[in-house]
């Protein structure tokens, strides 16, 4: 009976009715009218800035382009050139060694302190680590870039003035190719060992106590219960935040550009640093290009592993 | 409440070996050896900022002294334009938490609460354009910013332009908007409310925690940016702070240590601002992938 009311006022109200709010129809419309409204501003700007610039970037990568002459289509050469490149096994090895020592280091360290401050008693002291380990994920990697170029200066830094009283000699942390890249993992722990423990530390409080306790009571303390009961329940946090650190890790550019510019020689060139480079100081569009797709095919294989190998030791509950 | 009974539950079991008193010390001495090391470098450029520059680049490093200087921080201003630079970030900033919260929290909201056909299908596309870097699309983005198409190139647009439209705020909202209860909704079209209403009066407000911790976290990314504005801005008066400090620090580290270090700290007080009190929104931001999945 109401529905054929409904149907005749839908019927009357011409177009307009099919809209109408008082029927079922009609609200479905508006919904979906509404529904496509609401995503078009956003689908706009990602097909422009996202989705499109990355077919580009596939496209441009079989061109030979600078901003003087008109676009050469060029097929694989810039790939051919990635191969010969004499620079690039170089900074593929940076690159891997920075992500390899700072994932490392940082997993570790934010870990460890994310179950240490949890058992603090003082809940000011562990407030006030907290923020301590926090403030310089807040600071821009422009700021930290600069900073620390200071702080790992040779002859006047801090750093080597502490090492001397321990009777360390000056060590050339921007300046020798053999140490600049443990300088820049030092950097990079530095700037994100806060923001990997925030993760940590959120997955440690959400451990439920009975289990622990339960486990406590099963006799699994200290050492195996970390390994038997505490590690497994956070493992899809573990997961999660080596992803994002890896991720993070490939594309470290701010505190290395700052720092060393590189050097020395190509001492701590990362492959972003020497996309930069090629794109926007040589204007070679084409074989930039091709560079940052080998680099996106390359974080898309990493983290591909990373799920692969997760099977074997994430545990979901 | 649940917080004081784990306390006490946790105190109750303590024999565990690292638990004992030595192992609790070694322990927390630890934490705080971290946490010196981290605060130590932030220490040191407050405290140098505020020293003469006779004194600033002293061995061994002096850190507290009771002679403050604030010549360093006029100096900031009289070497570069930073006043401009302060609102250029401004600009880019709070442009990118503008444009960032309305366009997600649209689409958010279209993703969680309306039906539509092809509505899995593009949320799929969405959330795959989260996986690309920003590197992968800087050089398209670039020429399409440049004098030939949308000639942007060296005005703070390039910068703000391209960061309103971000999946991940989408999917941020989208989280936020999925939890709200849907029986809203039927009781406010009963009252005769229309859609946009219904969206705007009700959904919006209360995904309010949701459109914080994405403002918050876009300010922080955009106020710190230094390699998008690297390649879209060349001329000093488009610059934002992140170039300013590089500016200032100058090719070959000529710039004074005392005043590099007073822009330093003028440059990070939004943030510090930002975060005490947006805290909550930042920490829950961060941890959000996490533990929501």
């Amino acid at each position: 009976m109401a529905s054929e009311t409904l149907a005749t006022r839908e019927r009357r109200g011409g177009l307009l009715g099919w809209f109408r709010a008082d029927t079922f129809e009609g609200v479905r419309r508006q919904r979906a009218i509404l529904g496509y409204l609401f995503l078009l501003p956003a689908f706009i700007g990602l097909v422009t800035f996202v989705v499109g610039p990355m077919f580009v970037s596939f496209g441009l990568s079989f061109y030979r382009w600078n901003i003087f002459k008109p676009p050469d289509p060029i097929g694989i050469a810039n790939f051919q050139r990635l191969l010969t490149d004499t620079r690039l096994p170089g900074i593929y090895a940076n690159t891997l060694f920075l992500v390899v020592g700072t994932v490392f280091i940082t997993q570790v360290l934010a870990l460890a302190l994310a179950l240490g401050v949890t058992k603090l008693r003082s809940r000011k002291l562990a407030y006030f680590l907290r923020t301590s380990w926090f403030l310089p994920v807040l600071m821009s990697g422009a700021a930290v870039g600069v900073t620390l170029s200071y702080l790992f200066q040779r002859e006047f830094g801090p750093i080597n003035y502490y090492l001397g009283l321990l009777g360390i000699d000056r060590v050339p942390w921007m300046t020798s190719a053999s140490t600049v890249m443990w300088t820049i993992i030092i950097t990079a722990v530095w700037k994100n060992l806060g923001f990997i423990f925030v993760i940590y530390l959120g997955a440690v409080t959400n451990i439920p106590q009975e289990i622990l306790d339960a486990a406590d009571v099963d006799g699994a303390q200290g050492w195996r219960r970390l390994w038997t009961v505490t590690l497994p329940l956070i493992s899809p946090i573990m997961l999660f935040a080596t992803v994002i650190n890896v991720i993070g890790a490939m594309q470290i550019f701010d505190e290395p550009q700052i720092m060393t510019r590189g050097g020395p020689g190509d001492g701590s060139r990362t492959a972003v640093m020497y996309m930069y480079e090629v794109a926007f100081k040589e204007q070679e569009f084409g074989y930039g290009s091709s560079i940052a797709v080998t680099l996106f095919i390359a974080i898309l294989i990493v983290t591909g592993i990373q799920f692969l190998l997760s099977k074997r030791w994430v545990f979901y509950g | 409440m649940a917080g004081t009974t784990t306390t006490v539950v946790r105190e109750r079991h303590t024999i565990n070996p690292l638990d004992r008193p030595w192992g609790h010390w070694l322990q927390t001495a630890f934490l705080i050896a971290i946490g010196l090391l981290t605060l130590m470098p932030l220490l040191w450029v407050i405290s140098t900022s505020f020293r003469t520059l006779r004194d600033s680049f002293t061995v061994p490093p002096v850190w507290i002294h009771f002679d403050f200087d604030f010549s360093n921080y006029q100096s900031v201003f009289d070497t570069i334009p930073f006043l401009n630079m302060l609102k250029n970030s401004f600009y880019y900033a709070g442009g990118a938490v503008i444009g960032g919260a309305v366009t997600s929290a649209l689409a958010g909201y279209a993703f969680a609460r309306l039906q539509f056909r092809g509505r899995g299908v593009l949320f799929w596309v969405v959330l795959s354009t989260m996986m690309v870097p920003g590197q992968m699309t800087i050089i398209p983005v670039y020429i399409l910013m440049g004098v030939k198409y949308l000639n942007l190139v060296n005005t703070i647009w390039s910068l703000i332009v391209p960061s309103v439209f971000t999946a991940f705020g989408i999917f941020l909202l989208r989280q936020y908007f999925r939890q709200i209860p849907g029986d809203y909704e039927e009781s406010a079209l009963i009252d005769g409310a229309n859609q946009w209403q219904i969206f705007r009066s009700i959904y919006l407000p209360l995904a309010a925690p949701g459109i914080a911790i994405l403002s918050i976290l876009t300010f922080n990314s955009r106020w710190n940016d230094y390699f998008t504005p690297l390649v879209f801005i060349n001329s000093q008066h488009a610059m934002p702070i992140t170039m300013g400090l590089v500016e200032l620090q100058g090719e070959w580290s000529t710039g004074s240590i005392a005043v590099v270090f007073a822009g330093i700290v003028l440059s990070v007080i939004p943030v510090i601002v930002v975060y005490i009190f947006g805290q909550r929104y930042l920490l829950e931001g961060l941890m959000m992938g996490g533990i929501k999945g």
